[in-house]
């Protein structure tokens, strides 16, 4: 079977953790549609080289947050309305603002200059991707 | 239908400068067990009382519904072994080992064999003594597998391989698991492999099984908690710490039995918790020798 979930090594995130994750996009950008059928927890597992109570355990998550249906003995479907809350970015996010705040304090800035830094990075990738916008158009 | 492939019970073996004790494990059908330790740990003891090799003091071992060592000629037909020290004919080709297993094993299956001899890119006709020692561990492992045994036992498969040869090996590991009767157990020391293919852990040290759990199980339940202390506040007392390191204000303790409220009782008592991180297998494994062994010595 192909797969194209990758699991990174050098991410220091669990592994079931990476899995869900890119379920989850695969679902958001449709290529996994609402109703179809997903491969099994033991397939997964061999395509991955992943042990499979990890895979089950991936499964398990994503079927308490309603983006996949575990039909005993029949295998795992994606929902018909999958649930694509961004709880888990949302986690992610929130670890990751509290580490700009600790290296914020370290280095001695306000927090009015934290958030400033903050505004600036999101307006550089706002901006980044307005110019490869028009460069795509160039191109076109 | 056994639920357990292989179950120890107070396994015991005395040598004159080594003992294996009191050893328990558990391998339900259908998972991976990696099985970790240092050198001289008792991997390999354990492996050859499974195998029926060594015969246990005391304890009781069963293989695959077997009682071992008194009906290991039964249970080893359907054991596939692969150990470093196992021997193949040097001046005869893996074609010649393939046709020696064929009769003697009723369910060898010729084409796997030869699907194998394939993607582990080895030649039939080449003879054993040619071979690297990468190509001799696949060599050795092809006849195994070909065997369809539902028990497979590898004493370090893995060690001393490449890493294109490690990933074909794992893969096929993970292959022979479509079949959700067929159980592996693996001993290794390189914990990378452990952590990404198994379902259950077990650690050995000095002849002990020091912890055994499902591999997610376990790596939920190991955390380093980074703390920061106001000059005042004492490092908290927090359930399964084995290890407190770093400095008087800014200590690192390293618990095997982590809750995700433990932070927030850090908080309360005044100790910032500045990070919680995760550990790989590998700072597991060595917290928790380091810490048995420092409980023995005490």
């Amino acid at each position: 079977m192909h797969s194209d979930i990758v699991i990174s090594q050098s991410d220091s995130r669990p592994m079931y953790l990476q899995i869900m994750e890119q379920v989850k996009q695969r679902v958001a950008v449709g290529e996994w549609a609402p109703g179809d059928e997903i491969p099994s927890i033991r397939q997964l597992a061999m395509a991955l080289r992943v042990s499979v109570i990890t895979i089950k355990r991936a499964y398990l998550e994503l079927e308490r947050e309603g983006v996949i249906v575990t039909q005993h003995g029949k295998g795992s479907i994606v929902a018909p309305n999958p649930e694509l809350s961004p709880r888990l970015y949302d986690e992610e996010f929130s670890e990751h603002v509290e580490k700009v705040a600790r290296l914020g304090e370290l280095l001695g800035l306000t927090s009015e200059e934290i958030a400033w830094r903050t505004k600036e990075a999101a307006k550089r990738l706002n901006e980044g991707r307005v110019s490869e916008a028009g460069m795509a158009k160039e191109i076109v | 239908m056994n639920e357990l492939a292989v179950q120890f019970e107070g396994v015991g073996k005395r040598y004159k400068h080594f003992s294996l004790e009191n050893v328990d494990l558990e391998l339900p059908t259908g998972s991976i067990m990696g099985f970790i330790g240092a050198n001289g740990a008792g991997k390999s003891t354990t492996i050859r009382i499974l195998m029926g090799l060594v015969h246990q003091d005391e304890g009781s071992v069963r293989v695959l519904g077997h009682s071992m060592p008194a009906e290991q000629a039964e249970a080893k037909l359907d054991i596939g072994f692969v150990s470093e020290d196992m021997r193949l004919y040097g001046a005869a080709t893996l074609k010649w080992h393939m046709e020696f297993m064929r009769p003697i094993y009723p369910r060898w299956d010729q084409k796997y064999a030869e699907e194998l001899a394939r993607r582990f890119d080895l030649k039939p006709q080449q003879k054993i003594k040619g071979l690297s020692h990468g190509q001799r561990v696949k060599a050795a492992l092809l006849l195994a597998l070909a065997r369809r045994p539902r028990l497979l036992v590898l004493d370090e498969p893995t060690t001393g391989l490449d890493p294109v040869a490690r990933v074909e090996v794992l893969s096929e590991l993970m292959a022979a698991l479509a079949d959700e009767e067929r159980t592996i157990l693996f001993s290794s020391h390189n914990t990378l492999d452990v952590e990404q293919i198994s379902d259950q852990i077990t650690f050995i040290d000095r002849g002990r099984i020091i912890d055994s759990d499902d591999k997610e199980a376990f790596l939920d339940r190991w955390r380093r908690l980074r703390l920061v202390l106001p000059p005042d506040v004492a490092v908290p007392r927090l359930p399964g710490v084995v290890e407190v390191g770093g400095s008087g204000r800014l200590p690192v303790l390293t618990t095997d039995r982590f809750e995700p409220a433990m932070v927030s009782v850090c908080n309360e008592l005044g100790a910032a918790v500045q990070a919680v991180d995760t550990m790989t297998l590998e700072e597991i494994f060595v917290a928790n020798v380091h810490s048995r062994r420092e409980q023995l010595t005490a």
